[in-house]
């Protein structure tokens, strides 16, 4: 094992490693407030990568003014997706939230393959994101470089917001106790649309970054980083944004040294993350930073 | 509110259904003519159906429509089989191999197709043949390679080659381009992936006659979009080729990610490779790959060759910049299907299944062709493609005896 390769690895996986993470934070937020698994949030991301492949290929718009369409429509369709398939269902018990969750995922994956056919389309080329750089023996592109830095920024800005102004006091006390928060005259609809407004937005963020490093988009191109990133947040622990990145991290850091130290392994890297799944959740299911929740689906 | 809400919702439900059912058929019928609907149980004595059984979404999705394209130009150019139309019945096996064995069920048992034309993809080729076998329906696989489509099953014939040959090929193309060393990726779980990769092993082995001449050999699995790490693996190792049968879903990723990373090394792949999404989403990275396909339009072997290629051509103008392979396989398999039927003279599946058996000199698109012992058709020439400048260029055609 050389040196050169284990800084590349080492650089692969902090990049896939903070893709997840920002995925992993749309799910631990909807999951702190509603108690819910949103299983159609690798949709949302899917739709994104759409929605900048149309707006840069059919549209021509500039990627600069793409990439604030791309999240403001994203978070448009998150919106839209809380207030049809969860919304009138606030007061019904959690399992069948849980199953609208899952049939609003199924009805995202075939209304993609029904208008964009499941041919994939490549994701616009955005010359700066994919530029390659060679930093001594590494090659990495500059969306791998960026990508933690994007991350770490955006898990900031989400926990300046959730501890710091007002709309995330009153997060924080739908988190607490959804009744009694109701009782002391906070909106809650305007609370959950504000959380989906920031897990649409991050998975935006999310699918402009996955789809520069990886660009097949595909509308069953969420379903394994979807799955994935819940890993990571019930191992970060979930309903904690900062365990969800950190989470994030580790699940993309295992995956990739599991390649780099037992290559004959490399068929099984799912298979480890699932089983990173289970050992979690047997020993230890509140995550590595999550608080003692007694009310789990 | 809520309840036009919850009705609007259940209604868009309802129709994802049936955008699963219904394939994507716009994209592959040249004349946009929707499909027509047959209730179960009408029986139409004037029209013989013979089912399509393709991936229209999926990994294989975009194979499986090329593929389509070509047989339903092949219904237009012959539409008729004794006398009476030929109507196709198309479903859609999603690249899946639990969906593989409810699409035949369904063609077999709803529609009581009389032979059936697919599929792109070995794998669920395979896990569709038990249930072929025994309901005794005869099909035709166009580019299905891996020899356990046929094996040991009587109903279940092709019009390509096999992977043994194209894996020989492949090696023996790396080999004169003087590599002496190779890496191979493969799809776990994907029978086409994996038996293409073996073989391919095997015979690169053999002709280097060095066990050590494959210095890596990688999996991925379905859905997977990350090769990196395994990349990186095989850049240490700087082989001088790197072979990765896989989906055209999967491809361009294979290949724009081992640019990134600054790997020079030829990069081949399989028939599946030929597929225009693999230049559209690797962009310029896509150059210099190498592939080994079953046709080249600018070399029509028969005279059957020259007129499709004429027509289909015009058909494809604006669509496709060339003829697929997979295209003129689906045409050959239709034809081959047809004209099985019009010698039987009846519908029956074992005389269809004889009249296959005995298939003599026919004369297809992509050659000659005569049916093994096993089904399959006894083709050695394979064609080897590049991209150069954003298109597939033909650069040989080997024959291996």
């Amino acid at each position: 094992m050389t040196s050169e390769l284990l800084l590349q690895q080492l650089a692969n996986g902090i990049s896939l490693g903070s893709l997840y993470a920002l995925l992993a934070i749309g799910y631990t937020m909807v999951y702190g407030i509603l108690r819910l698994i949103n299983f159609a949030h690798g949709d949302i991301f899917m739709m994104a990568a759409y929605f900048m492949v149309f707006s840069i290929v059919t549209f021509r718009l500039p990627w600069y003014i793409a990439i604030v369409v791309v999240i403001i429509v994203t978070i448009a369709l998150g919106v839209l997706l809380e207030k049809t398939a969860y919304k009138p269902l606030r007061n019904a018990p959690r399992m069948s939230i849980m199953i609208s969750a899952i049939g609003a995922s199924f009805l995202l994956e075939n209304l993609a393959t029904y208008l964009f056919t499941g041919v994939p389309r490549g994701f616009p080329d955005i010359r700066i994101l994919t530029t390659t750089v060679e930093l001594g023996s590494l090659s990495l592109t500059v969306a791998t470089l960026i990508t933690p830095f994007v991350t770490l920024i955006l898990l900031y800005v989400v926990l300046f917001i959730t501890n710091k102004t007002k709309i995330g006091m009153a997060m924080r006390a739908v988190s607490k106790d959804f009744e009694t928060a109701k009782l002391m005259g906070i909106n809650i609809n305007q609370v959950i649309s504000t959380t989906f407004v920031i897990g649409s937005a991050l998975a935006a963020v999310g699918a402009i970054l996955w789809g520069s490093r990886y660009p097949s988009v595909m509308p069953l191109m969420g379903v394994m980083p979807g799955l994935k990133c819940f890993i990571a947040a019930v191992l970060g622990g979930i309903g904690n944004a900062t365990g969800a990145v950190l989470g994030g991290f580790i699940l993309g850091m295992a995956e990739i040294m599991l390649i780099t130290f037992l290559p004959s392994l490399t068929g099984y890297r799912d298979a480890m993350a699932f089983v990173i799944l289970i050992v979690v959740l047997l020993v230890k299911p509140t995550g590595l930073l999550g608080e003692k929740v007694t009310d789990k689906v | 509110m809520k309840r036009i809400i919850s009705l609007l919702l259940s209604l868009l439900m309802v129709l994802a259904l049936f955008t699963a059912c219904t394939p994507a058929n716009n994209n592959g019928d040249a004349n946009g003519e929707p499909d027509e609907v047959v209730e179960p149980g009408e029986e139409d004595a004037d029209v013989i159906k013979i089912g399509v059984f393709e991936p229209l979404t999926g990994m294989n999705g975009g194979g499986g429509l090329q593929e389509l394209g070509g047989i339903e130009y092949a219904n237009k150019m012959y539409p008729e089989v004794l006398g009476k139309k030929i109507e196709l019945v198309v479903v859609d096996n999603k690249s899946d191999k639990g969906e593989a064995t409810t699409a035949v069920t369904r063609l077999i048992e709803k529609d009581k197709v009389v032979a059936i034309i697919g599929s792109y993809g070995s794998a669920v080729s395979i896990a569709a043949g038990d249930i072929i076998r025994d309901a005794q329906v005869p099909t035709v696989a166009p580019s299905a390679t891996n020899p356990m489509v046929t094996q040991g099953n009587d109903f279940y014939f092709r019009a390509c080659f096999l992977d043994p040959f194209q894996g020989e090929v492949m090696a023996t193309y790396a080999i004169e381009q003087g590599a002496k060393t190779a890496a191979v990726i493969m799809q776990n779980g994907d029978d086409y992936s994996v038996g293409l990769a073996n073989f391919f092993i095997n015979a690169f082995k053999k002709l280097t006659g060095e066990e050590a001449s494959i210095v890596d050999v990688s999996e991925f699995q379905l859905n997977e979009a990350d090769f990196n790490a395994i990349l990186t693996n095989i850049k240490a190792k700087n082989p001088d080729v790197i072979f990765a049968p896989s989906a055209a879903t999967t491809a361009p990723l294979i290949i724009k990610q081992a640019r990134d990373l600054g790997i020079e090394s030829l990069i081949m792949g399989g028939d599946t490779w030929e597929n225009p999404a693999v230049i559209d989403v690797a962009g310029e990275d896509a150059e210099g790959i190498v592939l080994s396909t079953f046709f080249d339009e600018n070399d029509p072997a028969t005279n059957e060759a020259v007129a499709f290629v004429e027509g289909y051509k015009a058909e494809l103008a604006g669509k496709e910049p060339i003829i697929p392979a997979v295209a003129a396989l689906g045409y050959d398999a239709y034809i081959l299907v047809r004209d099985a039927i019009e010698r039987a003279g009846s519908t029956d599946g074992v005389a269809i299944r004889d009249a296959l058996k005995e298939t003599k000199d026919f004369e297809g698109v992509t050659g000659i062709i005569n049916f093994t012992e096993e089904g399959d058709a006894d083709k050695n020439v394979a064609v080897i493609k590049s991209v150069q400048d954003g298109q597939f260029v033909f650069i040989d055609s080997v024959e291996v005896k």
